[in-house]
């Protein structure tokens, strides 16, 4: 038999690359439908919206981490960030509605600014920097609440917690919130000037410095994104609440990096997808319903579960990226 | 100027702490509060000589808490068999969860930050199944013993040596450090690279053990679902404020052990001074990042 070599392994690239960018999707699929099938309850409208407006807060947050890991970076202090803007939004709202919305995002953008200044500007490593950001961001929260013994609640006529618990269609509005920031976002990467230097940045940042791509700002601008929509995710996650709770949002930036990574995009930067990421979010959503569905598995299998699949999806993205780029 | 800074920083930055509390601190030179800063720091000590090991080796190990977790969660299963074969399995516990981060590291490839991820999102699960998430207490009183102020802080005493001379005088210490330096040079004279990774992550993994055990020791309970959480930050900034750089190549012990010790001083010191864990948490931050800018000029 003949087959032309170049043939077979052309093909087994297409296919690896395919894989590396939907796998999540198909899993994703695969789960729902085994889902369904196994427990009656999981297909309903009700537990599908649940999932849905659960995942939103993470959609928000991990987009930002999808453009500061293809741009080659690590944000650790999202989720001190998120807790941040939950905290300041329910305090701002004694305000009115549009305090609450300004107050966070100023305070969370002006954290991702000095996180990239230091990055970009210092050239200190993104890991250690957002770290210190993490335990700064948790030590402000702790200050502006009596170290995290007074809970601001949100005055109950106010109109910001329409925001959080409004619906349409049954769904609620951040899920409509998170779903449109997702096109904007795959619209930026894919189709604008500063996605593509992202792009090129986490790729190769000194070949982006030759051809002209002003690396520093775009750095800079990539961690404040981030800063922005984590503190977005937690306003939106207070209004929701109705009020600012001060423990939340520990641990939540292994979660955005779980859902980025099992997503698609590699974490040596340089490519990726806002729609493997949303795949990446809601897989892990439906994993937690799914164990919270078998009732008596506590949260604890949760945590293993979620475990094994980022380990096992890094691994097999590892294998295909080295299939792709051994041809 | 700038490498003797980040050569001797964090030892000068000990004395000026330690001075300024000898004269503004009341009760500070006793004895008791000594020895009580000195146990408090025991665990992040040891767990911080593994991470600079895995640091060295330009890696980085997230799942350091997680096995503490799992030790302590081991811990009480075997204690029926005896305080030892109970030690020794929360041991091999830690170190079973450093092959699998050192096999994913150096077989697979991947990048140390997501390997030990998943184990610091799976490690804690699988501690809290084997716990089945509950808090135990311990009574056996030959596990007490290890708690003792005297056993810990000597126990972190003697493997800071041991950790020191295995890296300065065995050959898997000099490996260890080619391998952090240049790893396509390190393979190319012929190191055997993947085995040293995974001996650096078994190590670090059993270090972070015996660390849960000590606590657990120390707590006089095991309780998987808080013991750790944050270690790996903790022994990170250690590392760090210690003057190795995460660039890998270089380990510095001592300096190590003087990070650890700063931050232990730093947070005392505002406690005994009544400002709050907030403004702790925030001088932390600040310090970590004059560490790093520090360490930034020799790095580069």
């Amino acid at each position: 038999m003949t087959v032309p070599a170049d043939a077979v392994s052309g093909r087994r690239e297409l296919v690896a690359g395919f894989v590396q960018r939907h796998g999540a999707l198909a899993v994703l699929a695969l789960s729902v439908v085994t889902a369904s099938l196994v427990f009656e309850s999981f297909a309903s409208f009700d537990n599908a919206s649940g999932i849905a407006i659960q995942s939103s807060f993470l959609v928000i947050v991990a987009i930002g981490m999808t453009f500061v890991i293809i741009c080659g970076g690590i944000d650790l202090s999202v989720g001190s960030v998120f807790a941040l803007g939950g905290v300041l939004a329910a305090y701002a709202s004694r305000w009115g509605t549009l305090p609450a919305l300004v107050v966070p995002l100023a305070v969370c953008g002006a954290i991702g600014l000095l996180n990239g200044v230091l990055i970009a500007r210092l050239r200190l490593a993104p890991f250690i920097v957002t770290l210190a950001s993490l335990l700064g961001a948790r030590g402000l929260l702790l200050s502006i609440t009596d170290e995290g013994a007074s809970t601001y609640l949100v005055p109950r006529e106010s109109s910001f917690v329409e925001i959080g618990r409004g619906t349409l269609w049954g769904l609620g509005y951040p899920v409509f919130l998170a779903l449109a920031l997702a096109a904007l976002a795959g619209l930026v990467l894919q189709r604008s000037r500063f996605g593509q230097s992202i792009f090129a940045i986490g790729g190769s940042q000194d070949a982006a410095a030759m051809m002209g791509v002003p690396v520093a700002r775009m750095k800079v601008l990539t961690y404040t994104l981030s800063g922005l929509l984590a503190g977005l995710a937690g306003t939106l996650n207070a209004a929701r609440l109705g009020s600012g709770v001060t423990i939340l949002g520990v641990g939540l930036e292994l979660d955005a990096i779980a859902a980025v990574v099992i997503g698609g995009t590699l974490l040596i930067g340089g490519a990726g997808t806002i729609s493997g990421t949303l795949s990446g979010v809601l897989l892990l959503g439906v994993i937690q319903n799914v164990i919270n569905q078998i009732g008596n598995l506590g949260s604890s299998y949760q945590l293993v579960t979620s475990g094994a699949f980022l380990a096992v999806v890094v691994v097999v993205q590892t294998y295909l990226s080295r299939t792709q780029r051994l041809h | 100027m700038a490498e003797k800074l980040q050569r001797y920083g964090v030892y000068a930055a000990v004395a000026a702490l330690l001075l300024f509390n000898a004269i503004f601190t009341d009760n500070f030179l006793q004895v008791a509060n000594l020895r009580t800063q000195l146990v408090q720091m025991a665990p992040v000590v040891l767990v911080a000589l593994g991470m600079a090991l895995v640091i060295g080796t330009e890696g980085i190990d997230l799942s350091v808490g997680s096995v503490m977790a799992l030790a302590a969660a081991v811990v009480p299963l075997y204690l029926g068999f005896g305080v030892w074969p109970a030690v020794a399995m929360a041991l091999a516990a830690g170190a079973t969860i450093g092959l699998v981060n050192g096999s994913m590291v150096a077989l697979v490839g991947l990048q140390p930050i997501v390997a030990t991820l998943a184990l610091l999102v799976a490690g804690r699960g699988i501690a809290l199944v084997v716990a089945d998430g509950r808090l135990k207490q311990i009574k056996n009183q030959e596990l007490l013993a290890l708690g003792q102020p005297a056993v810990v802080i000597a126990t972190a005493a003697v493997i800071a040596v041991v950790v020191a001379v295995m890296l300065h005088r065995t050959t898997y210490g000099r490996q260890l450090v080619a391998v952090g330096g240049n790893r396509a040079a390190a393979n190319l004279a012929g190191l055997p690279v993947r085995r040293i990774l995974i001996v650096t992550y078994v190590s670090c993994g059993l270090l972070a053990a015996l660390a849960g055990v000590l606590a657990t020791a120390r707590l006089t309970a095991s309780d998987p679902s808080s013991i750790g959480t944050l270690m790996e930050l903790s022994a990170i900034t250690a590392v760090v404020v210690g003057g190795t750089p995460l660039t890998g190549g270089q380990v510095r012990v001592l300096g190590t052990v003087a990070g650890a010790l700063l931050m232990q001083l730093l947070r005392a010191t505002l406690i005994k001074h009544n400002l709050p864990d907030s403004t702790a948490q925030m001088v932390q931050a600040a310090i970590i990042l004059v560490a790093v800018y520090i360490a930034r000029g020799r790095t580069r």
